[in-house]
């Protein structure tokens, strides 16, 4: 306790005296660091790894809701449009998502994203329906290029589903609504601003009560397009939706097929278009695939009944390896992205980029395309 | 003990290459219905267990600032013991085997985990995780059959040098942490080749252990009694923590000999794991390890080797599991006629040593004396010590005939 107690005190003292004192800190803890300790008692202090703390869930619609954390000290802030990477335990498993921070910068410090709850989603149904209140979740630093220019002029935002949140994450900071109403900020008036906000229906629109109350105070003009009322949106509709489409700069978030869609629209008029999609497309196991080596470039063709083990040395890749039968974890490696089938018992792992999954190559076959970290 | 193999009447002989497929179908099922269930509950055992340590760690140096004072020394020193068993065991031993991998938590994973152990937790994972647990009890592959200084069967003929091996054993275990470092090393193999053929895997591994000790060591006979400098308890706190540590190097070496030593527990034949099927691996793990009996507080602090069957069987399970699976194994053991070898700590503590005893002996020796005949057989001893390999096997001939004789009779 003493050490810990010497640590916080040498943050006023020379460099280097403080520098002796971690490593003293370090030698009372070894093999340890203090850190492990200190996380016991303060886990959000600065120097810590970046964690969240959950502050409050607000409920939506009847799939989504609002998630509301308090940042570790050491959270740099962000720029309404950016998403933060979120690491959660769901059923003792560590999975991280990518979720747009859906308030501008608060006066209160905490960081908040809004969730929709996809069929069969892990994570999202989690956050929506069984985020425990006060649990710890590992956060990133905020990213994301989806962000307003500085001097945005005319603006059309098409959104779809949950892509509304990086959006109302600009909207919110550029418009705050208090219980008085809508805000019309200096900063804010030189906008002009279209929302195309898509949905299957009204009761499944995500803040469609906060984008309602933009449009009426005139801060926006909204656009709703329910698919149960309008039928699916057609990107060869926009310029009767928006008549004046080829004055603005278009952002657009969604799922991958309206992207796509949008992308050859504008291409073929010249049209400005920034686009943001989190949910990659499902990555599906097959029998088999390509598994790649980050580090030392070897590209083998794995079958599914063969471990990646033997595949990657018979294809002549010097592989850490064990038991060879998956009880002494000798042989793991970090899958940064693909999928593999345990061939025990099927169990399927996936991992998507970042999520640098550990997997025992000894008794994983590639089950589709696989990059891995060796 | 002698080699399975070798055995006159096997514990074995009565299943069908069909029975042990089925049976490793059975205990493949086992396992499944874990997986399917491990969540967020065993998460939470973990990570609270690593909780508890840590702080009952913190409390008993906090403690230990003060022992000059002799009760707070007694508190201090047993807190760190039991803080140095768990983290030892339930936690280091355990994580270090990946039971805990599938958290995906960086924080508790056998990639990155380290241990408070004379031993880094890359070399003991090679030793222990893919030799000792791959090629359990196997004469020449397993180690752990007497971490290689010991005569562990009776197949292995008999020395001298062996009468002092209670001595070794109890030595050992005192500096238990010492002795894994070394094991895992292959010292005695090592030092024999000549200093400039030695492997730079072995020079860079020793050098590992090296720093590892020495960073131990100057945390626990250095740092923390230089704290303590301001109540005068500088010596007072280095004695605790090598009370400490010589504690739980008892309890560790204990728990391990009862895993795999006590009488009873089978050996095999290097050439019977040939072309081994998975089922004939499971057998050999059933057949190969022993149980202690005991209380939830036992079995944890234990780190459920305790359940050293069921951790054998499926040595990536989480520990909190075993005691639950433990039922569902035994009832395996009867279902194929087999010995599930259980009994209370102290009793197979006691049949281990009585074992190492025994095997510090000539074949036949320990069970062939009594009270009556016992200066007579002290002479005969004496003899096969100080006299030359000719006097050893005449005499070794006339005690495995008094032996047969004894056990006809």
């Amino acid at each position: 306790m003493t050490t810990l107690g010497l640590v916080a005190g040498a943050a006023t003292e020379r460099p280097s005296l403080k520098h002796r004192l971690v490593r003293f800190a370090e030698a009372a803890t070894t093999p340890l660091l203090p850190a492990d300790y200190l996380d016991l008692f303060a886990p959000l202090r600065p120097g810590a790894e970046l964690r969240g703390r959950i502050v409050s869930v607000e409920p939506e619609t009847r799939d989504a809701a609002t998630i509301v954390i308090k940042p570790g000290a050491d959270w740099a802030g962000h720029v309404p449009g950016q998403y933060v990477r979120i690491g959660i335990d769901v059923d003792g498993v560590r999975q991280w998502r990518a979720y747009s921070l859906t308030h501008g910068p608060r006066a209160d410090g905490l960081i908040s994203i809004t969730v929709k709850a996809v069929p069969d989603g892990k994570v999202s149904n989690h956050l929506v329906h069984a985020c425990p209140v006060g649990s710890l979740v590992h956060l990133e630093q905020a990213a994301g290029e989806f962000v307003l220019p500085e001097n945005p002029g005319k603006l059309l935002f098409i959104t779809a589903g949950s892509g509304v949140t990086p959006v109302i994450g600009m909207l919110r900071n550029l418009f705050p609504v208090t219980d008085s109403g809508v805000l019309h900020l200096p900063r804010s008036e030189d906008h002009d601003i279209v929302v195309v906000h898509v949905a299957p229906s009204e009761p499944d629109s995500i803040f469609i009560t906060n984008l309602k109350s933009l449009d009426e105070s005139g801060a926006i003009r909204l656009v709703p397009r329910y698919d149960d009322v309008h039928g699916l949106l057609d990107v060869a509709d926009l310029a009767a939706l928006v008549p004046d489409l080829a004055e603005r700069a278009t952002y657009a978030c969604g799922p991958a097929g309206l992207l796509d869609a949008l992308e050859a629209h504008h291409d073929a008029r010249g049209l400005e278009l920034f686009t943001e999609q989190f949910r990659v497309a499902t990555v599906e196991a097959g029998e088999g695939g390509t598994v790649s080596f980050t580090q030392n470039g070897a590209v083998v063709e794995a079958d599914g009944g063969t471990p990646i083990l033997v595949a990657a040395e018979e294809a002549g890749v010097l592989m850490p390896s064990g038991c060879r039968m998956g009880i002494c974890y000798g042989c793991v490696l970090p899958l940064r992205e693909g999928v593999v089938r345990d061939l025990r018992n099927g169990e399927i792992t996936t991992a998507v980029e970042g999520d640098n999954v550990i997997i025992q190559t000894c008794i994983n076959a590639a089950a589709g395309p696989c990059r891995i970290d060796h | 003990m002698t080699a399975l193999q070798k055995k006159p009447a096997s514990p074995i002989a009565h299943l069908t290459p069909e029975d042990i497929e089925q049976l490793g179908i059975e205990l493949d099922a086992i396992r499944q219905d874990i997986l399917d269930d491990r969540g967020a509950s065993d998460a939470a055992y973990i990570r609270k267990v690593i909780d508890v340590q840590r702080k009952l760690e913190l409390g008993s140096r906090a403690v230990l600032l003060f022992s000059l004072f002799p009760p707070a020394w007694l508190a201090g020193t047993a807190g760190l013991s039991v803080a140095k068993i768990l983290e030892n065991m339930e936690i280091g031993h355990n994580i270090l085997h990946g039971q805990w991998d599938w958290m995906r938590d960086p924080k508790i994973h056998s990639t990155t985990w380290e241990w408070d152990m004379a031993t880094p937790a890359e070399q003991w994972k090679h030793s222990h995780n893919e030799l000792h647990h791959t090629y359990t009890n196997v004469i020449g592959k397993d180690n752990d059959l007497g971490y290689g200084i010991m005569r562990v069967d009776e197949d292995q003929p008999w020395h001298p040098f062996f009468l002092l091996q209670p001595v070794w054993n109890f030595v050992n275990a005192c500096f238990f942490e010492y002795g894994i470092a070394a094991y895992d090393l292959e010292l005695g193999r090592n030092l024999r080749i000549p200093k400039e053929r030695r492997s730079p895997e072995f020079k860079a591994a020793v050098q590992g252990v090296l720093k590892k000790i020495r960073n131990q060591a100057t945390k626990d006979y250095l740092v923390h009694p230089l704290l303590s400098v301001p109540t005068g308890s500088f010596l007072p706190t280095l004695a605790a923590n090598f009370t400490a540590n010589v504690v739980r190097n008892l309890w560790s070496h204990s728990i391990i000999m009862c895993g795999h030593f006590p009488e009873g527990v089978e050996t095999f034949e290097k050439r019977s794991i040939d072309g081994e099927t998975r089922g004939e691996w499971y057998l050999r793990q059933m057949l190969g390890s022993a149980n202690i009996s005991g209380s939830k507080a036992l079995h944890i602090m234990s780190g459920n080797l305790s359940h050293q069957i069921e951790h054998h069987l499926f040595p990536d399970l989480p520990s909190n599991r075993y005691a639950e699976i433990a039922p569902k194994v035994k009832a395996l053991f009867e279902k194929y006629d087999l010995n599930y070898h259980t009994a209370p700590l102290p009793q197979q503590v006691y049949s281990a040593w009585h074992k190492v005893v025994r095997l510090s002996l000539p074949n036949g020796w320990l069970a062939t004396t009594n009270v009556k005949n016992a200066p007579q057989r002290l002479k005969l001893l004496y003899a096969m010590t100080t006299k030359g390999p000719k006097v050893r096997r005449a005499a070794q001939a006339r005690l495995n005939q008094e032996a047969r004789r004894a056990a006809v009779a």
